[in-house]
């Protein structure tokens, strides 16, 4: 399992991808961090991560698009499915990967916090709770970015598919306020990431909430080791 | 070593194999021969658990890959039609990662500097996968199915798309594999099977429609002997005698092959190259050459295929 995850890191940096992705979320980050709190003289950093909400749902599709797809396009998952390997370790390894990519990506919140601390005193409370929060819902993206990329070998139809996938979650706000039928509005109103992703940026860290996102990235891992599964009957 | 046990397998509707079983035995080379598109690679991709059997078994080294896929898996070094390569990879790189996902307990390092240099590809073992030639990139898979000596290699096609002088090369690697593993190997080229392989398994339209040694298949469905004979003398008397030797069924002229000599197929239901030399002699005739034809495997291929010698 640990040899997949090394190899799907080293891909990542054998590649544009890995620099790209990290370079485009830092840049962000960096620039909201810039308008939002250091032209604005405040050393809260909530909007900061407000606002990294939707560069997270384009940047999660780029990490995992490959992922599945490509081993299937070039063959190589006959090398992972004929070694003496389960499936469900393949999948974890992967996601684990991802995830990992994540990290890199989130570790410029540390470096604004250590930036903010030589003007102010950072909240380094809200910001830990933060890069918690976005490890959370980042794996349930994660998850359903590579459940998308195991279903087709196109990495181009991967991503937009996952990205597509990602934006109707984000706007399932949206949709539930022009909902009328009460019953629809509340299970549109519970699917929703971003107003869970709201109550950790403010610093409401619920049970619940919790549950759900662990809830959502299992289940969509165990979609994608399923996928995979049933390939092998078809 | 391998025992595939009545595998069926159906794509969507169609049937790609059908009640296909037969054993490896240790030590073999079985070659695994059939037209394109037979069910040569469905096969090797069920036995090695990469798709999965509608029904039958198969068994590796008695664990049965649906059951106990990780001991089952352990036992086989695979190289499919096209080798799983990661391109973004140097070769040595690559060799790492699939020594560490086949756990492979033996040190690391050595073993794959010995295993280059058995498949010869140590010179490139710095290079990145995407720029060395098919020749190379068929090497660099066959040094990934042989990480940590499995006792069963199973090699699909390994030599599809090669030079010629790369597949003398990797049909000697095979041969010299085949001694201490149990090898198979597809192939839908005759002489490759045959220049290879101790045994031969025929498929064609996902069933198995012939089993046995390469010699007894190559010569398999001969009860007539035939001779191929070229002799000095006057070809109408050479003619007649040898039509008169007893068992000799049939007798066909060639025609003047040399000057003064007539080339003859003489066949039979026995032995019968003492009375044909014989009868020549008797004719004041010279024997110039005598060969036994024995149907040659694309024949007996051939005819397997198309039903005949069912």
């Amino acid at each position: 399992m640990f040899a997949i995850l090394k190899r799907e890191l080293s891909a990542y940096f054998g590649s544009p991808v890995g620099y790209i992705v990290t370079a485009a979320f830092m840049c962000f980050s960096g620039f909201f961090f810039y308008i939002q709190c250091l032209a604005t003289g405040t050393s809260n950093m909530y909007s900061v991560f407000q606002s990294m909400f939707f560069i997270v749902l384009f940047v999660i599709p780029l990490i995992t698009m490959k992922l599945f797809s490509e081993d299937r396009k070039y063959k190589t998952d006959q090398a992972l499915l004929t070694s003496p390997i389960s499936i469900p370790s393949i999948v974890a390894a992967k996601f684990l990967a991802a995830l990992a990519m994540l990290l890199i990506c989130l570790s410029s919140y540390i470096i604004e916090g250590i930036a903010l601390s030589f003007i102010a005193s950072p909240d380094w409370s809200v910001i830990f709770g933060n890069i918690l929060s976005m490890i959370l819902m980042g794996s349930a993206f994660i998850s359903i970015g590579l459940f998308v990329s195991s279903m087709t070998e196109n990495i181009i139809i991967a991503a937009i598919s996952s990205f597509a996938v990602n934006v109707i979650i984000s706007i399932t706000d949206s949709i539930s306020s022009a909902v009328t039928v009460p019953f629809f509005k509340s299970i549109l109103e519970s699917l929703s990431f971003q107003s869970k992703y709201s109550n950790f940026a403010i610093g409401i860290v619920s049970f619940s909430d919790v549950v759900f996102f662990i809830s959502i990235t299992v289940l969509f891992l165990f979609f994608t080791d399923r996928v995979i599964e049933k390939r092998r009957w078809d | 070593m391998i025992e595939v046990e009545n595998i069926t397998k159906h794509y969507g509707k169609h049937p790609a194999l059908e009640n296909i079983s037969f054993k490896l035995n240790e030590g073999d080379i079985l070659g695994f021969l059939g037209p394109n598109g037979a069910g040569k690679s469905t096969t090797m991709n069920i036995i090695t658990g990469y798709i999965s059997s509608d029904s039958g078994t198969v068994r590796i080294n008695g664990h049965d890959i649906l059951e106990e896929p990780s001991e089952a898996k352990k036992n086989i070094g695979y190289l499919p039609e096209i080798p799983p390569l990661y391109n973004d990879m140097t070769v040595e790189k690559y060799l790492e990662f699939m020594f560490k996902l086949k756990k492979v307990k033996k040190p690391m390092k050595e073993h794959i500097k010995e295993i280059c240099e058995m498949v010869k590809i140590d010179d490139v073992s710095q290079r990145i996968i995407k720029h060395l030639s098919k020749g190379y990139r068929q090497r660099v898979g066959i040094a990934q199915a042989l990480l940590g000596y499995p006792p069963v290699l199973i090699l699909d096609e390994p030599t599809v798309g090669l030079d010629p002088a790369q597949i003398i090369e990797i049909r000697k690697l095979i041969r010299e594999l085949g001694k201490k593993h149990s090898v198979i190997l597809s192939s839908h080229v005759l002489s490759e099977v045959q220049a290879v392989c101790d045994r031969i398994v025929v498929i064609n339209d996902g069933k198995i429609v012939a089993d046995g040694k390469t010699d007894s298949l190559t010569l398999s469905g001969s009860e007539t002997r035939k001779i191929r004979l070229v002799a000095e003398g006057r070809e109408q008397n050479l003619y007649s005698v040898l039509k008169s030797i007893d068992r000799v069924t049939d007798v066909k002229k060639f025609g003047e092959a040399e000057k003064g000599c007539y080339e003859f197929t003489v066949e039979s239901t026995a032995d019968v190259r003492r009375a044909v030399s014989k009868a020549v002699s008797r004719a004041d005739g010279i024997i110039l050459s005598m060969q036994p034809e024995g149907r040659s495997l694309e024949e007996t291929f051939l005819n397997i295929i198309s039903g005949k010698d069912e």
